[in-house]
């Protein structure tokens, strides 16, 4: 396992460009999520009046 | 307000037969460059601005010759994008403001010939100059002989895109708000690959692979350009005004 | 198929919706293969160590980040010819996502440099016409916040869009204009030809997962976006009921 983190020694480069990946596409489906909420209770809004 | 060339003189100076694409390039660099013209100090200080931009580096970096020969090139490009960036919010802002631009656009003439005129007259103001300023600036980068040669080749072919591309954006955020900085964001990636391809003549004289390539693919984006950035900014225009 | 009774965003809405599940979790599907591949499989490489596994996502994000402004420029010119607003919702949802897999290929793009030839950032063709790409996106996206009318930006991201996909060939053949100007240039980004099958096959399962991921939040966006501009339109009202996406 620490073998795998590790990776030869350029851990830091590995896990820093798939963790920054990771963490890009969490922000991209975070954003998304509530500019969904955000459409729904706005359409929602617009619909009741 | 000055009173400037409208639909109804137009009407008068055009012969009615004469609405073809050359007439219009004419008639919109004619007016264009009338206009200029009649605010010389502003054209004074465009190419003030270029000159002192030039002259900033080597005194913010290094007045080392070595260091300043090697960026001399990039400066004198970064500048002229710079200069040619500055003046282009005007180049359609003041005729949309009081109307002569929908006039411009409805007249007989066909739109995109009217934009080449305009685009033609923003290049003898701000491109041609920084052309023929170009190589004396130079010299205060160690640029000289044949690289100052391969540098005005290239500000020549190149200038005129800068021109092209930047009438696009001035079209595109007409009447916007963020104005001339949103203008450069759209304009500044559309001329990277110019200023690429223009800085590195330099290069290729020092690195004695000669000029032909470069110059080459600079003369066909120029091409590239002349054929399609009237057709896109009178799209664009016609997409502000309606 | 009738195709074009989904060109409306009424009907595009509810497909969209069925799409969006199929995608995702396909694409997190190949991403753990393609990652098992990657990581597991894929034997350590005589160069570069094991940092060369980096590659498995920075070449599927740099596809995709050139690939989606091609399809974006595409919507545009829809949007621009026949004036369909689903047209250019399309464009609209896709920008963000071109913008993001742009910064995964250049952030990822350093990483994988500065292990394998010493530098974070090189001025070449490559990164260089990525970075030009992260702007023309940025372009777009900034212009569409600038205009209030909808229609009026459509068609103004639009012009911008087709304008900027001229200079994708220019800067994808730039790599060889580049190499030819400046030859002896030692430094080659471009991937080695002579790669191991299984590697190969992990960057094409990889690309497969983004592209699908990119499709299933594109098409998540584009819902967000139908809602908020088709505001108040009659049929709108059946969309938002508990249980739909």
């Amino acid at each position: 396992m620490s073998e795998f983190l590790a990776m030869g020694g350029y851990g830091f480069y590995v896990w820093g460009a798939y963790g920054v990946t990771a963490l890009a596409i969490m922000a991209e489906l975070i954003a998304l999520r509530a500019r969904r909420v955000n459409a729904v209770e706005a359409h929602a809004e617009a619909s009741r009046r | 307000m000055i009173s400037e060339p409208t639909a109804a003189t137009f009407q008068a100076t055009a012969p009615a037969s004469d609405s073809g694409a050359w007439a219009g390039v004419r008639w919109a660099l004619a007016r264009d460059l009338r206009l200029a013209l009649r605010s010389r100090a502003e054209l004074g200080v465009q190419l003030l601005f270029y000159v002192i931009v030039v002259s900033l580096f080597p005194l913010a970096s290094t007045p080392e010759r070595n260091q300043l020969a090697l960026m001399g090139p990039g400066v004198l490009w970064v500048a002229a994008l710079l200069a040619s960036l500055l003046s282009l919010p005007r180049l359609f802002a003041s005729d949309y403001a009081d109307g002569t631009l929908e006039q411009i656009a409805l007249s007989p003439y066909p739109l995109p010939a009217l934009v080449s005129g305009k685009m033609i007259a923003h290049w003898l103001t701000t491109g041609l100059p920084v052309v023929i300023l170009a190589p004396v600036l130079g010299l205060q980068y160690g640029i000289d002989g044949e690289a100052m040669a391969a540098l005005a080749a290239a500000l020549l072919i190149g200038t005129p895109i800068l021109s092209l591309l930047g009438a696009i954006g001035a079209a595109l955020t007409l009447g916007l708000r963020g104005g001339g900085s949103l203008l450069a964001l759209l304009v500044l990636p559309l001329c990277v690959p110019v200023l690429i391809f223009g800085a590195g003549t330099v290069d290729a004289v020092h690195a004695g692979l000669g000029v032909t390539a470069n110059l080459s693919l600079l003369g066909a984006g120029l091409l590239v350009a002349i054929v399609g950035a009237p057709l896109a900014a009178s799209a664009a225009v016609r997409i502000a005004l309606d | 198929m009738n195709f074009f009774r989904y060109s409306s965003p009424s009907t595009f809405y509810p497909l969209a919706g069925k799409l969006i599940p199929w995608f995702g979790w396909s694409a997190l599907l190949l991403a753990i293969v393609g990652l098992w591949i990657g990581f597991g499989l894929a034997p350590t490489d005589f160069q570069q160590g094991e940092a060369y596994r980096i590659i498995f996502i920075h070449v599927a994000s740099a596809w995709m980040s050139m690939f989606i402004y091609v399809v974006m420029a595409f919507w545009s010119a829809l949007a621009l010819g026949f004036n369909t607003r689903l047209s250019g919702m399309m464009a609209q949802a896709l920008a963000p996502t071109g913008a993001l897999m742009t910064f995964i290929a250049l952030w990822t793009g350093a990483l994988w440099g500065r292990p394998t030839w010493g530098t974070y950032w090189a001025w070449d063709a490559r990164m260089t016409s990525e970075l030009i790409l992260l702007f023309l996106y940025f372009g777009v996206i900034a212009l569409r916040n600038a205009i209030d009318d909808d229609r009026r930006a459509d068609r103004a991201c639009g012009v911008l869009a087709l304008v900027g996909v001229v200079n994708i060939p220019i800067i994808y053949f730039s790599v060889q204009w580049w190499n030819t100007l400046h030859q002896g240039s030692s430094v080659s980004m471009v991937a080695a030809p002579k790669m191991a099958a299984i590697m190969l096959a992990g960057m094409l399962v990889m690309a497969i997962a983004v592209w699908f991921y990119s499709i299933a939040v594109v098409l998540m966006r584009v819902r967000c976006i139908i809602l908020e501009r088709e505001r108040g339109v009659a049929w709108t009202g059946q969309l938002t009921e508990p249980g739909t996406i």
